[in-house]
């Protein structure tokens, strides 16, 4: 089970980002769980600079506009 | 219909053999775009007399020379923001802001101003990313002041704004614009660092400023030229999904106030001699909140109709850099005596543009 974090105060990115890990881990057959991330403090607490950011299990591994589709299913798989 | 499905499958299948472009395709594909890009461009007057020229009205009468203005100008601002937004977009890729944030970290006062101001523009920055972004800066050791001088000049100086300056008003007012803009940033900035306010930020920033409590540390990805192409692609679809209806709509505001309202409606009102002026469109800009592209069409009908150049500069660098919805998104980090002195700062420098340039021109 994959713990993804999708951290961003609610605007429009956000919400596509957090759909597209949901779309990407579906398409992998990976069991994961998406929790978004609202609050300023907790998203500025996980080193995010810009939103949105995605961190899988306790690692962030992007920040800043919408992530590339092949590259989210490589941190999702790794 | 067949012969299209066939070729939309060869395609897709061409692009999974080939996967990502190699440098030299993507050599080859920004010539052969600039050169369509150009090509496009340049037809653009015979265009637009070809389309008047379907209405029936005199090419010549009031009617006729807005029907022209607005088949020029439209394509004409849409092709100069996609070409612009695209490069830049590719540029800002090489500006991230955890970079922005490595350069400017312990940064002198003064020349941290400047150099903060000049990477406002060229940082990728969304309003909603605001807070976090100020939250990296200060916890960074990013002095006070510094990141409120990128804070002012990243939404106000911004090449969407500069674009549009550039084919509605004219470049120099658009230059102007992005000096004046650095200007009020870099010395706004500087004079909240001297005040030696923080202690006025929310408590649990306090902490962090003080080290007691630091976020998680990130770097940023790596990316390759494709992907660098990508983000400009991706900001050119969302920008100008944003602003194209501003656009039509300002330029076709614009076109009616050339033909039917007289030249010198504004002169009184919004004329240099009128020095009160000032002051009243940089409170009319706090409370009005809309992006450049919203803003400029009102600039150049203002400016077309004898309003002051200074006083317009000021209605719009009010509009842009103090905003409601962007004091209540700072208003997690800032008390609001710190967000008081803010606005007063700010506006300060606005009000200096404004008179400055009302007197000189």
């Amino acid at each position: 089970m994959k713990q993804v974090k999708v951290y961003g105060p609610g605007c429009k990115r956000c919400e596509t980002t957090a759909q597209m890990v949901r779309d990407a881990a579906a398409k992998l057959g990976l069991d994961a769980d998406v929790e978004k991330v609202t609050d300023p403090k907790e998203i500025a607490m996980a080193g995010v600079l810009s939103t949105p950011g995605i961190s899988i299990d306790g690692k962030l591994v992007h920040a800043g506009g919408l992530p590339d589709e092949a590259k989210l299913e490589g941190w999702l798989k790794a | 219909m067949l012969d299209d499905i066939s070729t939309a499958g060869d395609r897709g299948s061409l692009l999974t053999r080939a996967g990502k472009p190699g440098p030299a395709m993507l050599i080859v594909a920004t010539v052969i775009g600039l050169a369509l890009w150009w090509t496009v461009y340049s037809w653009l007057i015979p265009f637009s007399e070809a389309v008047t020229s379907l209405f029936p009205v005199e090419r010549h009468s009031h009617t006729g020379e807005a029907i022209a203005f607005f088949f020029y100008d439209v394509p004409k601002v849409l092709m100069l923001l996609t070409l612009i937004v695209f490069a830049m977009g590719v540029i800002r890729s090489w500006f991230s802001p955890e970079k922005t944030r490595a350069l400017l970290a312990g940064k002198r006062e003064g020349v941290g101003n400047v150099l903060s101001a000049c990477l406002g523009i060229l940082t990728p920055f969304c309003s909603c990313s605001a807070v976090p972004l100020f939250i990296g800066f200060v916890s960074a050791g990013v002095p006070l002041g510094v990141t409120f001088s990128f804070l002012i000049a990243a939404p106000m100086v911004n090449e969407v704004a500069l674009i549009l300056l550039v084919g509605l008003v004219g470049w120099n007012v658009a230059l102007t614009y992005l000096f004046f803009g650095l200007g009020v940033a870099i010395v706004a900035g500087w004079v909240i660092g001297k005040l030696k306010l923080e202690g006025w930020l929310q408590d649990w920033v306090r902490d962090i400023h003080s080290g007691a409590n630091a976020p998680a540390d990130f770097s940023g990805e790596t990316l390759t030229m494709s992907d660098r192409y990508k983000l400009g692609y991706e900001a050119v679809r969302e920008i100008l999904s944003k602003v194209w209806v501003w656009i039509i709509l300002g330029i076709g505001l614009g076109a009616l106030i050339h033909g039917y309202v007289p030249e010198n409606l504004m002169v009184d009102i919004m004329g240099a001699d009128a020095w009160w002026s000032v002051p009243v469109a940089v409170v009319m800009g706090v409370p009005l909140y809309t992006n450049a592209a919203g803003v400029i069409p009102i600039v150049e009908a203002l400016l077309g109709k004898g309003a002051a150049l200074g006083t317009v500069l000021a209605f719009m660098m009010s509009v842009i850099a103090l905003s409601m919805p962007e004091m209540l998104i700072l208003r997690q980090v800032l008390t609001l005596r710190l967000i008081a002195v803010f606005i007063a700062v700010v506006s300060c420098g606005i009000l200096a543009v404004g008179f400055l340039f009302n007197a000189i021109f």
